[in-house]
Order: structure tokens, then C-alpha cells, then sequence
């Protein structure tokens, strides 16, 4: 355990920092001072005041906006929050999965055995369904880390949760995470071919076509 | 410095057979993601009118190539993995032998540059025998440009 990932992580103890890290991660991009107020319910000088703590925290990076109106009187450019890169964790007592994961991963990778992963990541995938039965698969997702939302009748997810994983072995995790999501809708009774691969700079590989109803609904 | 990348694929049969019937038709619309990724900067084509021509070249019929230039390393990261591409590439043992050498070598070049496939199969060569250095290196182990730019090889290439 890294004391300065505990520090960090400490701080989110506070309800309306976590409220407003939650505001900007749900953003999914540079979200402003003002924007993160209003949706956390503060005033705009102690949401900066807890944005900037977040950010010297390394939870959050900050950057700027131009602003929208040009020319004289168009003020300062607007700052703006969004998700830091850097991952933080905590395990009481230490653990370290990661390592494990990634020398098994050039294992699998060396051997030629993606289609093998994929097999038992779609059994994996039907075994996290488990208890969730009846329960939508967003919600599932949004459990487990990937950070579901809904764009133009697709369901996509914006945090990968294998993304260390993932930079070093792409092909191989993001086919084993498709497979885990696949088993995870067979799991929950729903049809697999609802996840795919449409890949995107910054977001998890998956997506999820909406069920028929979703679309209705929109 | 703009970023150059080689690779090679060893092909299971030849490219008009029924059996890459399927990755000929998926080069058309492959490579126009290429062409429309951030970042990309030049290909070598083999015809400007046909798209499913591919590259032809002295180093036998079985091996396709594929070689181009980026901005950056991340600009041809998020087009190969992050991209439609990575679901042509998941069908790649359908079409391409599995190769024990390393297949892909990417190196800095300056701006404006556009290195001989030549060279390419010189930087190829040279990962696969002396393994990765700012002259020659893979995702695994890649190197930046300040990197490679304090390096003779670097200095020569922009004679």
C-alpha cells in the first residue's frame, strides 16, 4: 500500500468532494467549475476550492477552456476538471493481482491461446451473473467498474476496468473482455450478440446494443 | 519526429484465394479508417484507384506488408486497437501463420520524411536480431523521440 494512494483516497471521505469527483468522472471529459457545482448542489467558490484539492491529490487534472464569447470583456478562459490518468488502490493486506495477471496474459499471448481465454472468459462472464438474475445488465456493468452510458441507442462503457492489462496485451484482453461480457448477458438470460467491439480512444472496448424496448423508450 | 512503422504478415494462402476473400474485402474499408485516423500522416499504397491492391514487393509473394507514418505513438496505438481495425486484427490467424520473430518494428523520423521499405526491412532486421532499441522497437518496448533523436541513427536520417 502506497501511503500517498491511502492520502488520496482518503479525501474522497468528504460527501461533497465524492459527489463532485463523481460529477466530473460522469462527465466523461472537462467538466467546469460551474457545471460541477450546480450538479453537486454548491457554490461555485467551494466546489473549486474541493476541485483543486482533488487535483493536488492527483485525482483529477485540471486544464482550460477558451471561453465561449471572443473579444474584449470575453474574461479568463473557463477551467475545467476531468478524470486523472493514474490509477489509485488500496488492499488491506496488500495484493497484487496486476503483476499475476499480465505475466499469465504474455503466457496466453505467446501460445497462441486467445480463443482458449476467450472460452473460459464467456464461463466466467455466465458465472458473474450469478444472484443478479432479473437485473438489468448496465446495472451489472456499472457494479463491477465499466461506467455504462447510453449514446445514439448503444449502451457504451467508459472506464475499462483491465486498462493496465489492456495497454499491454489489446488484443488479447479486449477479446477476453468482450467474451466476459457475452457470457455475463447469456448469464442474465439476455442474447450475447448484444456485445460488441466498436473500440474508441480513452473508453472500454465493448458496447452494448439496446434491447428493442430501450429504443421505444427513447 | 514523426513515427514510421513496418509490419509484416505471413499469408495462410494466396491473396486471391477464397480463403482471404474476407480480409481483402475488409481492406477498403480498414484502410479508410487508417486514412481518417488522428494523426496519421502517409501510407504506401499500392494503387491510388484500387483499394484492394495490395503492397507488391521483392520479399516473397507470402508476406503481405503494411507500412506507414504517424504522429505519435499513441495516434497508431488508438488506430490499431482503439479503432474498427481491431476486429479485422482478431481475425488475423484466419488469414496470417502465426510468426515466432517479431512481425512489426516502428522507428522516428524526421517530419516530412518518407523512409524507403528498404530501410523498414532493415529496421525489421535489426529487431529481430539485436531486439528493440530507439532504432528499432516495438509497443512492448517503445521509445520516445527524444530518445531516438540523440542517437547517430537519428542524425544520419536527416542528412
Amino acid at each position: 500500500m502506497r501511503s500517498d494512494d491511502l492520502e488520496a483516497l482518503a479525501l474522497l471521505h468528504d460527501p461533497v468532494r465524492r459527489s463532485l469527483y463523481a460529477v466530473v468522472v460522469a462527465g466523461g471529459g472537462d467538466v467546469g467549475r460551474g457545471e460541477a457545482a450546480e450538479a453537486a448542489g454548491v457554490s461555485r467558490t467551494l466546489a473549486g476550492h474541493h476541485l483543486d484539492k482533488l487535483v493536488e491529490a492527483g485525482l483529477l487534472e485540471s486544464g482550460f477552456r477558451p471561453q465561449d464569447r471572443k473579444g474584449p470583456g470575453s474574461g479568463r478562459p473557463a477551467k475545467v476538471y476531468r478524470r486523472a490518468q493514474g490509477e489509485r488502490s488500496v488492499s488491506l493486506p496488500p495484493r497484487d493481482y496486476t503483476t499475476l495477471a499480465s505475466v499469465l496474459a504474455d503466457v496466453v499471448a505467446e501460445l497462441g491461446a486467445e480463443e482458449r481465454a476467450e472460452r473460459a472468459a464467456r464461463a466466467a462472464g455466465a458465472g458473474m451473473a450469478a444472484g443478479h438474475a432479473g437485473e438489468p445488465v448496465e446495472r451489472v456493468l456499472d457494479a463491477r467498474g465499466y461506467e455504462p452510458y447510453a449514446e445514439g441507442g448503444v449502451l457504451r462503457l467508459r472506464n475499462c476496468p483491465f486498462h493496465v492489462l489492456a495497454e499491454e496485451q489489446p488484443l488479447l484482453v479486449c477479446s477476453v473482455n468482450l467474451a466476459l461480457c457475452q457470457g455475463l448477458l447469456e448469464g442474465l438470460g439476455e442474447d450475447p450478440a448484444r456485445a460488441t467491439l466498436d473500440p474508441r480512444p480513452g473508453e472500454c472496448c465493448v458496447t452494448l446494443k439496446q434491447t428493442d424496448i430501450d429504443i421505444e423508450g427513447e | 519526429m514523426h513515427l514510421a512503422e513496418l509490419n509484416i504478415a505471413h499469408l495462410r494462402a494466396p491473396i486471391d484465394s477464397p480463403e482471404l476473400a474476407d480480409f481483402v474485402a475488409d481492406l477498403e474499408p480498414v484502410n479508410a479508417i487508417a486514412d481518417a485516423a488522428p494523426g496519421f500522416v502517409w501510407r504506401l499504397k499500392e494503387s491510388e484507384t484500387d483499394p484492394t491492391a495490395t503492397v507488391v514487393h521483392d520479399y516473397g509473394d507470402h508476406l503481405l506488408l503494411n507500412f506507414s507514418v504517424w504522429e505519435s505513438l499513441e495516434s497508431l496505438w488508438n488506430y490499431v486497437y482503439r479503432s474498427g481495425h481491431l476486429a479485422s486484427l482478431r481475425r488475423r490467424r484466419e488469414w496470417f501463420l502465426r510468426m515466432a520473430e517479431p512481425y512489426m518494428v516502428m522507428w522516428w523520423i524526421p517530419e516530412g520524411h518518407i523512409p524507403s521499405l528498404a530501410e523498414g526491412m532493415e529496421r525489421l532486421e535489426r529487431l529481430r536480431t539485436q531486439g528493440p532499441s530507439p532504432e528499432a522497437f516495438t509497443f512492448k518496448d517503445s521509445y520516445d523521440s527524444s530518445e531516438a533523436a540523440s542517437r547517430p541513427a537519428a542524425a544520419e536520417a536527416r542528412k
